[in-house]
């Protein structure tokens, strides 16, 4: 028997949890391939604060915490929720209305044809 | 001496995507008007392909690159890449509803956690959603089209995918500075130093891609958007309809 879509999505969420939540903390702290590419080569200067720069959430850190660990892994987790309700919310309404079969293509009814 | 950039190691420095300030306004401006042409094509595309069960797949896939997004990994001497996701996403929920659901990452991290600039929410759309989805896409079908659908295909296949998706969208960035950098070093430059870096993170790219698409398909093989092919699909259909006529 398939194991369930709805098991899927759960190991899915647990892992993008513990992934923002925890392990985040120890990603690497270099800068990234187009910050570095910018500091060697003199543009990094050219960059601007973003307007939500001042934000308590800018820079996936919670500001106030005086605890880097919560700080980081607290911001990954209120990321990981706001993309549940933004994602899972807009491919909702997109997905709306059509039971599996109906839409153009889906992987879902491939399986019931393929048996 | 002055001290510049220092990273104190165990403090999270974000991923940083295309700040405001690296490309001119117009540029920017085109850019933005692009990304939301594209992004209007794929909420189209998407509705054509979503529906009441496929949609919440969608849905994890727009979760789980923003978290992934977040786990940056040494590339080089002081340097480190994140996953930029377009290949995963595409591979696993399509082409449209993929880069719809990085689209909503790269908006989350720049109004939530400015990360990138607003003003290059269009660029950064372009470049890490739109391109990386498309790019990873044709890869993706074309290496299954040449190998087929068995495990170590659809593996390699992610894994390719990944790979190419991420230096495409650094030449993408250069393109951008060539036309509306305001940095005063030569486009020449940029491109080696831009290109260099991102072969490498397209390994991590595409390790991420295969471990994670190999991982669903070993679970949920009928789950993998990118392995069932429309053409192949409406065959089956046919042939299981004249065979129970």
């Amino acid at each position: 028997m398939r194991r369930s879509i709805w098991i899927v999505i759960g190991v899915g969420l647990a892992v993008a949890l513990v992934a923002a939540g925890f392990l985040s903390y120890y990603a690497s702290s270099a800068p990234d391939g187009l910050e570095k590419v910018a500091e060697d080569h003199g543009f990094i200067d050219t960059a601007q604060d973003s307007a939500m720069a001042s934000l308590p959430t800018a820079g996936y850190a919670i500001e106030g915490l005086g605890n880097d660990r919560l700080s980081s892994g607290l911001a990954g987790v209120l990321g990981v929720l706001v993309m549940i309700v933004v994602g899972f919310g807009l491919f909702w309404l997109l997905g709306r209305g059509r039971r599996s079969g109906q839409a153009g293509v889906s992987a879902d009814d491939h399986a019931q044809v393929g048996g | 001496m002055p001290i510049a950039a220092v990273h104190i190691p165990g403090v999270h420095v974000p991923a940083m995507h295309i700040p405001d300030g690296f490309i001119n306004a117009p540029v920017s401006a085109i850019a933005g008007a692009i990304a939301i042409a594209g992004i209007a094509v794929c909420i189209w595309g998407a509705r054509r392909q979503l529906d009441e069960k496929t949609a919440p797949l969608a849905g994890l896939v727009a979760v789980f690159v923003f978290a992934m997004q977040m786990l940056n990994f040494p590339v080089a001497a002081g340097t480190s890449g994140h996953l930029l996701g377009g290949a995963l996403a595409a591979i696993l929920v399509g082409p449209y509803a993929g880069a719809l659901a990085v689209s909503v990452v790269i908006l989350v991290q720049g109004l939530l956690f400015a990360d990138g600039g607003l003003s290059a929410l269009g660029l950064n759309i372009i470049n890490m959603a739109l391109l990386t989805a498309v790019v990873g896409w044709a890869v993706f079908r074309l290496v299954i089209r040449l190998a087929g659908t068995s495990r170590p295909a659809v593996i390699a296949g992610s894994f390719a995918a990944g790979f190419v998706a991420v230096p495409v969208a650094s030449l993408m960035f250069v393109l951008e500075y060539a036309l509306g950098g305001t940095g005063t070093i030569s486009v020449s430059t940029v491109l080696v130093a831009m290109t260099g870096v991102h072969v490498l993170i397209g390994i991590g790219e595409g390790l991420i891609t295969a471990l994670t698409v190999g991982a669903v398909y070993l679970t949920r093989p009928d789950l993998v958007y990118g392995v069932h092919d429309r053409r192949a699909r409406t065959l089956e259909i046919r042939t299981a309809t004249t065979a129970g006529a």
